[in-house]
């Protein structure tokens, strides 16, 4: 066991690695524990660093934002202010009557620690791909979009030599260039909103204009490749035996209702993605405030210095509301500068900014904020779910991928058991008991029990399936080690 | 860059897949070298015997469950390949097909 700490930072990626850097520059002592083997998350994964090429950056954004932190984090490293554990996942955070946090961690694949304590928690678990269950999207072959990028950016692997992205949202753009850039065809990217949408939010479009440029470079790749875009179009059916053969697509209403003719495109490999999920396994463990957010993902409350409502636990990036990666960076930093100045009075803290700097930081950091929440509000109203998206499902559709659990056995259970929660439902008809415990099929099963009951998601809902024992999977030994841990503590007592 | 000069900068490892070689590169995942090589389902699920392999990539969906060197339910997109490991969709299929000498 390591620490106490002065803070445990959990994730390396665009915010826990923003945080990390700035709080052990701020003096304070940090512990960073990540489950990838190297630091960048999922938007800055690469290839294993020990075998690089050139090339390998090709179709990053903000590597340079990135290079920067991991060089930062490498020499904290070296002189020993940030203790970092790449490849390690925390499953258990629990707290003494001092206040003290104890983290329990497993190794992704091998542990050089099982533990250790710290005074506050900087939570930045990130997010991952959102699901809607289509008929057949259990066939191999069908991947979520954010998996086909990490096999491209991170092993310079392609999951398929034909591909339909397939979704909705900004983020199958730069899934589709990877693609073509790395020699797949995209036959197509499957959009089911209108994205002239965004211009309805002025407001929030031009908060951001950054980002505005990126959607147009990300519009001349497509163009220059000959991606078909095709808007209000949804994917109805996925179509194959053993493996992805095609898919059945249909023009689509504003509610994701099919309204136009139908066709096929052959395809080996369909990536689809409807926005992200914050992970809160950690966040939902330590009963902080949850609220559902625009993009209708339970997000965790935070306050203007990323505060939950826990004290000592700050969370920063896509736990608070999904909104990308500079936004990341910037709550990771305001959390450091935060809770570094909460501990200590601003004006001795030893920065690199600098004491006049760092406390002007914080308002600087706030506003940038500010305007990168419109922004990512404007885009989420650009590219909902659609409303009518339980319409596409069968009797036979899998909602469930690791328990099997069908639409027409969630739709029995609310029918003829009486389950009108996704709670309920997930007692009778399992779904979310499986090895992912809801990760994947939870947005899914809460809108399933609402649209059953004739009624919106609640912010309960989501969090019933959210809500974990663990936060990640541990071996029984593992589990056994902790148990005995506890054991012979009581019996030290006992002896004394 | 032509095979020849990935094989001098990257030496090819490889993996077994119920006797099938999988040819691997450094800094690839299990799952990742499963896929390169074509193989897209290694495992069966219990209740409708359906074909599963990646499915999130990222260690979330557990979709991807493996049997490496006998050691069940491991994270096909979450481990590294190394040189020699003997995959299988269960303890039992890897002792039937394994064709490495012991």
């Amino acid at each position: 066991m390591s620490g106490p700490h002065d803070v445990a930072v959990v994730g390396a990626g665009p915010a826990g690695l923003a945080a990390a850097v700035e709080a052990a520059e701020a003096g304070l002592a940090v512990a960073l524990i990540d489950a990838a083997g190297q630091p960048g998350g999922q938007y800055w994964r690469h290839y294993d660093e020990t075998h690089p090429r050139r090339d390998d950056h090709v179709g990053q954004h903000g590597w340079q934002t990135f290079t920067g932190l991991r060089e930062r984090l490498h020499a904290l490293r070296d002189t020993g202010r940030i203790h970092y554990l790449p490849g390690h996942q925390v499953w258990l955070i629990t707290r003494d009557e001092t206040g003290a946090f104890t983290l329990q961690m497993t190794g992704v694949v091998t542990r050089s620690e099982r533990s250790l304590v710290a005074r506050a928690l900087i939570l930045c678990a990130g997010g991952y791909d959102r699901q809607l269950p289509v008929p057949g999207w259990d066939l191999p072959g069908v991947m979520a979009a954010g998996g086909v990028q990490a096999l491209v950016k991170g092993h310079r692997t392609l999951a398929g030599k034909r591909a339909v992205v397939a979704g909705t949202g900004p983020f199958l753009l730069p899934v589709a260039t990877g693609l073509a850039r790395s020699g797949a065809t995209v036959a197509a990217v499957v959009e089911a909103n209108d994205t002239l949408g965004w211009l309805r939010d002025p407001f929030g479009a031009v908060s951001s204009p950054a980002k505005g440029g990126e959607a147009v470079q990300y519009a001349a790749a497509m163009a220059r490749r000959r991606i078909p875009y095709r808007t209000r179009t949804a994917v109805r059916e996925i179509l194959g035996d053993r493996r992805v053969e095609g898919v059945r697509v249909a023009k689509v209403d504003r509610d994701g209702r099919p309204v136009g003719p139908e066709r096929e495109i052959a395809a080996d490999l369909v990536a689809f993605g409807w926005g992200f999920t914050p992970s809160l396994e950690l966040p939902l463990m330590l009963g902080v405030e949850t609220r559902k957010d625009v993009d209708g993902s339970l997000v965790v409350v935070v306050d203007g210095l990323q505060r939950s409502s826990v004290e000592s636990v700050y969370v920063a990036g896509e736990g608070t509301g999904v909104g990308g990666a500079a936004l990341a960076v910037d709550e990771g930093r305001l959390s450091a500068l935060a809770l570094a100045a909460s501990l200590r009075p601003i004006s001795l803290r030893p920065t690199s900014l600098g004491p006049t700097t760092a406390s002007a930081e914080i308002p600087r950091l706030q506003r940038r904020i500010l305007r990168a929440r419109r922004f990512a509000a404007a885009m989420h109203r650009t590219y909902p779910v659609p409303r009518a998206w339980t319409e596409w499902l069968s009797e036979s559709t899998l909602v469930c991928r690791c328990e099997e659990v069908s639409y027409g056995e969630l739709h029995r259970a609310h029918d003829d058991l009486g389950a009108e929660d996704p709670r309920t439902l997930k007692m009778l008809a399992r779904p979310g008991m499986g090895w992912c415990q809801g990760r994947v099929c939870g947005f899914a099963t809460a809108g399933i029990a609402a649209c059953l009951s004739r009624r919106e998601t609640t912010s309960e809902d989501l969090r019933a399936l959210s809500t974990r024992s663990f936060a990640a999977p541990v071996a029984l030994g593992e589990l056994a080690e902790l148990a005995d841990d506890m054991t012979s503590g009581d019996a030290t007592e006992d002896l004394m | 860059m032509t095979s020849q000069d990935a094989s001098k900068k990257f030496p090819r490892l490889q993996m077994a897949f119920r006797g099938t070689p999988i040819p691997t590169e450094p800094g690839q995942s299990v799952g990742a070298a499963l896929v390169a090589a074509g193989i897209l389902g290694w495992r069966s699920t219990r209740k409708g015997g359906r074909p599963r392999g990646l499915f999130c990539g990222i260690g979330v969906c557990f979709d991807c469950l493996i049997t490496i060197d006998g050691v069940p339910d491991q994270r096909a997109c979450l481990i590294p390949a190394a040189d020699g490991m003997r995959l299988a969709d269960d303890a039992h299929d890897e002792e039937d097909d394994d064709v490495r000498p012991a």
